[in-house]
């Protein structure tokens, strides 16, 4: 089943949401969104708290589902990524909602970085990273050591490989994570306000590593930040939420320079106000 | 009726009360390992077993925690005794029901050590794609097992002290020997319900209090 | 199985069940004072206070309640010359003094919890001793404790079956009793006096969640709606 917006440039979308709905119980946070993404495109999500970001990104890393719709064919409610269903999956010729086996499958393509890191704190940092390379991708654990030894080394913590989380600082966990998160060599890389939780001389080298990513990879990036020097810097596009809707979207200049959409403005003076 | 103490009697009844002080030690050797394995799999399968499960092993496990030992040791018996095979001995019936009781009480521990852990943990594991296996065994159960441990250790001690339940099935542990002893000498069980008393403080208090240190000690370690 | 003789013989339970509830009753009553003592005594700072009562505390937490039960009903009035009347005043004192131990740690803990700055504030006030315990510290403290005595009020619960055991004519010996008559059927006894055990402890803890209510509404606080769990694992080192 293709996705069912066809893009005039002939490429494909890496990943589209088609009519989305997710509310949480009475409250709606995404109201038939539609948007997609291009192969290693770097969008940023901005826009006040609650209205819907981080639930973009926790729907394409199934730790949230989407609002079911009765009829996905007509109806949309559908995420699609590189053309195929993934929210749902394809039953019979009908749309359904995705099982575990299928998502387990599908997820594989994504990483995420949260805002509390998430380290798994009974593991040293080597093993945090070469966990899941061993068990899921299934590599060695030589192959799995090599890679997270230059993963740690990209991020500036190659001497704390063999230290527990809990001795590390917010921003060096943080940067751990990231090495955990690109080790799974991920297509689709999500970033959950990465630098909320940290003190503010520890944001620097988070965002310097993260810089350094973008730079040398071709990793289709969607990131929540408040951070608009970095959204400036590093995103080809940036789009801008409101209750659950796209207000606003263009490329960082035009937004940030010259926001069309009062809500964008408001919100923008509020931010850099900070 | 006995009416005057005496160290005579104190000497000759210590070989039965040490005896019965061992068969408490080996019971409770069979009953914790069943409390800490049983435990387990009841925490475990009341959070994530399969649906029609979870209910039913939710209030069997309730009804269990909320009923005395005694009545439960006499039940099993009756039914092993009269209608299941009167060949199991006193001893294997009666650790097992002890265990049982107390698995009730060490998955409440194992469950607070699993709803403890941070819903980032399971999210990340999500994130990684890791199978339910190793989100189990490299990551809940290994922090689980240190937020739980010294609160099952505490179960396990209290279990220790209510082993002279199963002398009502006869299990010959400490009151069974002083009783016996009463009924062959007539006398002995002042310095027999004594010494046990003593014996279980002298065994007890110690690893008490090393569980207290372990807990101080899991609390300041690395996770 | 034979239903009609158990269903027959059910109004037999009135008089036994009196007596379980009776002795529970009483020895919580004792527990509670005792919890509230030793408590107070373990936590004070004056030395000669704390000691007797760490020494009482860990005496009978160490020790098997069922040993103690034995002790006081038939060692104690040799060893110590103490006679009770009725044997089941041993059984009633065995279990007030050992849950009393277990509960007081549940009291000291509570108390130890209150934040440090209301004490600051009551000394701010000039507020005595006394007056401190009474109006800032014993007030905050309490909510905190009813869902651990209530766990604790159900083991003694359950304890209290023991009290069969040295002859005290409660359920329990009522059930042995009436299952090794003709044409009765012991595991239906059994079975009849776990139900009975299991509604009591329903109710203790029933009454415990809306003194919990209560107690938080006093200060303020909306208590959650219950978590449905009857009878949670004590309170982590709270417990034994």
């Amino acid at each position: 089943m293709q996705s069912p917006i066809t893009d005039p440039s002939g490429a494909e979308p890496l990943i589209e949401f088609d009519r989305v709905d997710k509310s949480f119980g009475d409250l709606k946070v995404l109201d038939k969104l539609n948007f997609r993404v291009d192969p290693g495109e770097r969008v940023t999500l901005i826009g006040p708290s609650g209205s819907g970001k981080t639930t973009i990104l926790r729907l394409l890393m199934t730790l949230e589902k989407v609002t079911p719709t009765a009829d996905p064919e007509t109806e949309g409610g559908v995420i699609y990524v590189e053309g195929k269903p993934y929210s749902h999956m394809e039953k019979g010729g009908k749309l359904v909602p995705a099982s575990e086996r299928w998502l387990r499958q599908r997820r594989s393509r994504v990483g995420m970085v949260f805002q509390q890191f998430n380290l798994f704190p009974n593991m040293k940092v080597l093993r945090n990273v070469t966990e899941a390379q061993v068990h899921v991708a299934g590599r060695s654990k030589a192959e799995a050591e090599a890679k997270a030894g230059e993963l740690l080394e990209l991020v500036g913590l190659s001497e704390k490989a063999d230290e527990y989380p809990a001795r590390l600082s917010g921003g060096q966990q943080q940067r751990v994570a990231i090495a955990r998160a690109l080790a799974m060599d991920p297509d689709i890389l999500l970033l959950d306000e990465v630098t909320s939780a940290l003190d503010p001389e520890l944001v620097a080298d988070v965002l310097a590593v993260l810089r350094d990513v973008a730079e040398t990879t071709s990793i289709t990036m969607l990131c929540v930040t408040h951070e608009m020097g970095f959204a400036r810097d590093v995103s080809n596009r940036v789009l801008m939420f409101d209750n659950g809707q796209i207000v606003e979207q263009g490329a960082p200049e035009a937004i940030f320079s010259e926001p069309q959409e009062a809500r964008t403005q408001d919100f923008l003076r509020a931010v850099l106000a900070e | 009726m006995q009416t005057q103490w005496s160290n005579e009697t104190l000497r000759e009844i210590f070989p039965a009360i040490w005896d019965g002080f061992l068969v408490v030690l080996q019971v409770t050797l069979v009953a914790g390992v069943i409390a800490i394995v049983l435990g387990l799999f009841v925490a475990i399968g009341e959070r994530n077993g399969p649906v029609w499960l979870r209910r039913p092993l939710g209030a069997l496990f309730q009804f269990v925690r909320n009923t005395p030992l005694l009545v439960q040791v006499l039940i099993v018996w009756t039914a092993t005794s009269l209608y299941i095979n009167p060949e199991w001995s006193a001893f294997a019936v009666g650790s097992a029901v002890l265990g049982v009781h107390y698995a009730s009480y060490t998955s409440e521990s194992y469950r607070a050590g699993i709803d403890a852990i941070p819903k980032g943990q399971w999210e990340a594991a999500t994130a990684l794609n890791l199978p339910a296996r190793r989100v189990w065994g490299a990551v809940v159960l290994p922090q689980m097992a240190r937020r739980s441990a010294a609160a099952v250790g505490n179960w396990i001690i209290a279990m220790f002290k209510e082993v002279p339940t199963l002398f009502v099935i006869g299990v010959m542990e400490m009151i069974a020997e002083a009783r016996a002893f009463q009924g062959q000498h007539y006398t002995g069980a002042v310095e027999g319900y004594t010494l046990a008393g003593l014996l279980f403080l002298a065994a007890s208090y110690p690893v008490a209090v090393a569980m207290r240190r372990l807990e101080i000690r899991l609390a300041k370690s690395n996770y | 199985m034979d239903f009609q003789a158990v269903i027959e013989s059910l109004p037999r339970y009135g008089e036994p069940l009196l007596v379980t509830i009776g002795v529970t009753v009483a020895s919580a009553a004792l527990a509670l004072v005792l919890a509230f003592t030793l408590g107070l005594m373990t936590g004070s700072r004056r030395l000669a206070v704390r000691t007797p009562a760490r020494v009482f505390v860990e005496f009978f937490r160490g020790s098997s309640v069922v040993v103690q039960l034995f002790w006081f009903a038939f060692a104690m009035p040799v060893v110590l010359g103490i006679q009770f009347d009725y044997l089941i005043v041993a059984g009633i004192i065995a279990l007030g003094f050992n849950y009393g131990a277990y509960s007081s740690e549940v009291v000291r803990g509570a108390i130890a919890a209150v934040p440090k700055g209301q004490l600051e504030a009551a000394t701010a006030l000039n507020l005595t001793p006394s007056q401190k315990m009474r109006l800032v510290v014993l007030p905050q403290a309490w909510p905190e404790m009813i869902p651990s005595l209530c766990a604790f009020a159900i083991m003694l619960l359950k304890a209290s079956a023991l009290v069969s055991v040295i002859g005290i004519l409660d359920i329990t010996w009522l059930a042995g009793l009436l299952g090794k008559q003709p044409g009765q059927d012991r595991l239906l006894h059994y079975g009849v006096v776990l139900v009975i055990y299991f509604i009591l402890a329903w109710l203790i803890w029933t009454g415990m969640r809306a003194l919990e209510r209560k107690a938080k509404r006093g200060l303020g606080i909306d208590a959650k709606p219950a978590k449905g769990r009857l009878a949670p694992a004590v309170a982590e080192g709270g417990a034994l």
